[in-house]
């Protein structure tokens, strides 16, 4: 049982990640929709910013992972602004292509930047073990776990109740609607990546004292796309909870079946539902009809 | 500048669109046939390796040129061709069956996938077949009695008719039967229905569906005779390289041939070729470059990945249609000589097209 325990909280606090990271998406493709091949290279890129800020600069972690936020969501924002936008209208095809090439380059500057070697980063909260109803957890996981609640509560009441976060919602369910009512939709869309790439930040800072810092840590989007699906791309909970349920799908899976099929799991999560509920859980995104 | 008049509708569906360009093709014919006769035994090696990269490329170019489809994870097509052949030909089939076989068992695969993914809209079947490919790809890892596992296996020597096609002369003209084939099969397809259904799919899908196309269908066929076409690639891929390990077939194969497909020229048959011969040649340029870049540079390993990058985002921003743009471009430059504009060929101003219906 304290086994069962233990893995269920270190498979929530791996779907937290995968939830974040899945967020990242469906906001971008709730906005723009473009799906961002490059998502998990932006968790890459704000990881190695939190590390250099922090600790090659001597900022300290809190101040670090503030302007490594503020950096990333700024190459987010001009990412879009400069790159991504020329492509809107073009075939499917020619976004797809394009975030890949630009996740591409992103990890060669990041590989040429700061060198191809893995890091370790260090945590205020890392280390040492708590205990919940006599079960003992890893803090890391807790960290994890509790920075992912923090960030949905700030994101829930950005998007709820203040001026710019509606009008986010409004730019990304009808970009017509919202520009004749004189929303800087542009702009707004810009912003949108930006905060997906903030939110990926947090994410791979999140989870850096798990999976560690590399350039090749991107890898972990392929994951938090079964997430995406799961949650039915488009949908914001839905993505939390896919994440969830993938990362702790993949951990038990691991250690009660077989343990390298951890790797294999989310893909059959994702096939499995496109077979049986193509929507998705939370059916955000509808069958085409003529 | 020399204008086809168009009389009747059969002209549409010529094979060659008139006689001077009938002449030009049986010219490349010639040209492909009498190769080996001036090339050295390397550059007869690299020629195959454009030739088995054509075929896979035309594939792709069927699915994502003329359907409008992405896939992310043709890789896992190559490599099952690869793998149904070798296992195949180890078990004692002939070639000539094994090789069509090797295609079919690809194609089946594509099918069963698609068929799920293309219920949805566009970007399902890029994420559904990234992670088919992820999946296959561990297949190949762990069914070890079909794929020798990490340490693979040697590939059995072509055989056909008791002639061994190993040595290079030989292969190549293998190489180039089965891509005239293959070639000449897609161009077939596209002058029939089927082809046009792609077209029209690609095209609109609301357009199509209204005109009475079976849109599923439309989109699964062509994702399963992509599959076939990779499929093929596979099982001459094996042969050119001698040996099949899981590393072979990573996600970076299916991104360099969605960039084959980009960088030759989308929605043209011509187009695979280019990007073949760009694909192969790419390798040989960047060796060349190294020794010309300041060292900081000339020695990152990551450099290779930054350049297909750059280049992906390059093309998709600036051009289009690819090296066949280009090759267009001149050719209509030469045909309307004095009178070319520079607005000619400026991309129209594109609206968001959206995908969502509500």
């Amino acid at each position: 049982m304290t086994e069962f325990f233990q893995l269920l909280i270190a498979g929530l606090a791996t779907g937290c990640v995968y939830g974040l990271v899945a967020l990242g998406f469906v906001l971008i493709y709730k906005a723009a929709e473009v799906v961002n091949f490059a998502q998990g290279d932006m968790l890459m890129l704000g990881a190695f910013f939190a590390l250099w800020f922090s600790t090659g600069l001597g900022l300290g972690f809190w101040v670090g992972l503030l302007c490594a936020v503020l950096l990333t969501a700024a190459i987010g924002w001009v990412i879009d602004a400069a790159i991504v936008r020329r492509v809107i209208g073009q075939p499917q095809f020619a976004t797809v292509m394009l975030t890949i090439g630009i996740g591409m380059m992103l990890r060669t500057a990041v590989t040429m930047g700061f060198g191809p070697d893995t890091r370790t980063m260090a945590s205020p909260f890392s280390s040492g073990m708590a205990s919940i109803g006599g079960v003992p957890v890893s803090m890391t996981y807790l960290s994890i776990i509790g920075g992912t609640i923090v960030l949905c509560a700030l994101l829930y009441v950005f998007f709820t109740s203040t001026r710019a976060g509606v009008a986010m919602q409004a730019a990304s369910q009808n970009q017509l609607a919202a520009y004749v009512m004189g929303m800087p939709v542009k702009r707004l869309l810009s912003a949108v990546w930006a905060l997906a790439a903030a939110v990926s930040t947090v994410a791979g800072v999140l989870i850096a004292p798990v999976s560690l810092i590399d350039p090749n840590m991107g890898n972990i989007a392929l994951r938090a796309l079964a997430a995406a699906v799961l949650g039915g791309f488009g949908s914001i909970p839905g993505a939390l909870v896919g994440g969830a349920i993938v990362g702790i799908a993949e951990l038990f899976a691991s250690a009660f079946i077989e343990e390298t099929l951890r790797d294999v799991v989310p893909h059959v999560i994702l096939l499995t539902v496109l077979v049986l509920r193509p929507q998705g859980l939370f059916g955000a995104v509808g069958r085409k009809k003529v | 500048m020399r204008v086809l008049f168009k009389t009747n509708h059969l002209i549409d569906i010529r094979w060659f669109e008139d006689r001077s360009v009938a002449f030009w093709y049986a010219l490349l014919a010639i040209a492909l046939l009498g190769a080996p006769w001036v090339m050295s035994t390397y550059l007869v090696g690299e020629a195959s390796l454009v030739l088995i990269w054509a075929i896979g490329g035309v594939g792709m170019m069927l699915l994502v040129g003329f359907t409008g489809q992405v896939s992310l994870g043709h890789a896992a097509f190559v490599g099952i061709g690869a793998y149904a052949h070798g296992f195949l030909l180890k078990i004692g089939m002939p070639m000539l069956l094994s090789l069509p076989l090797a295609g079919t068992i690809a194609a089946a695969v594509g099918i069963a996938v698609g068929v799920p993914a293309l219920r949805m809209h566009g970007i399902y079947l890029a994420i559904a077949s990234l992670s088919m490919a992820a999946i296959v790809e561990q297949v190949f890892v762990r069914w070890e009695s079909v794929t020798g596992g990490f340490s693979g296996y040697a590939m059995p020597p072509p055989t056909m008719f008791g002639y061994s096609f190993d040595a290079a002369v030989p292969f190549y003209y293998l190489c180039l039967a089965l891509a005239a084939a293959l070639f000449a099969f897609a161009v077939n397809l596209l002058r029939a229905p089927t082809g046009r259904a792609w077209i029209a799919v690609r095209d609109s899908e609301i357009a199509a569906q209204s005109m009475g196309i079976a849109v599923a269908r439309a989109k699964v066929s062509a994702f399963g005779i992509s599959a076939f076409y990779c499929g093929i690639m596979g099982a001459l891929f094996g042969h050119k390289v001698g040996f099949l390990t899981p590393e072979s077939f990573s996600p970076l194969l299916s991104i360099q041939l969605l960039m084959l497909v980009l960088i030759g020229g989308l929605g043209s048959i011509h187009g695979a070729v280019f990007g073949a011969l760009f694909i192969v040649l790419l390798p040989t340029g960047l060796a060349f470059a190294r020794d010309w870049l300041p060292d900081w540079l000339a020695n990152q390993p990551s450099l290779e990945v930054g350049l297909y990058g750059l280049l992906l985002a390059m093309f998709v921003l600036f051009e289009p249609a690819g090296i066949n743009g280009w090759w267009q471009k001149i050719k209509y430059f030469f045909s309307i000589f004095p009178m070319y504009k520079r607005s000619t060929f400026v991309r129209q101003k594109a609206y968001m097209k959206t995908e969502r219906l509500r």
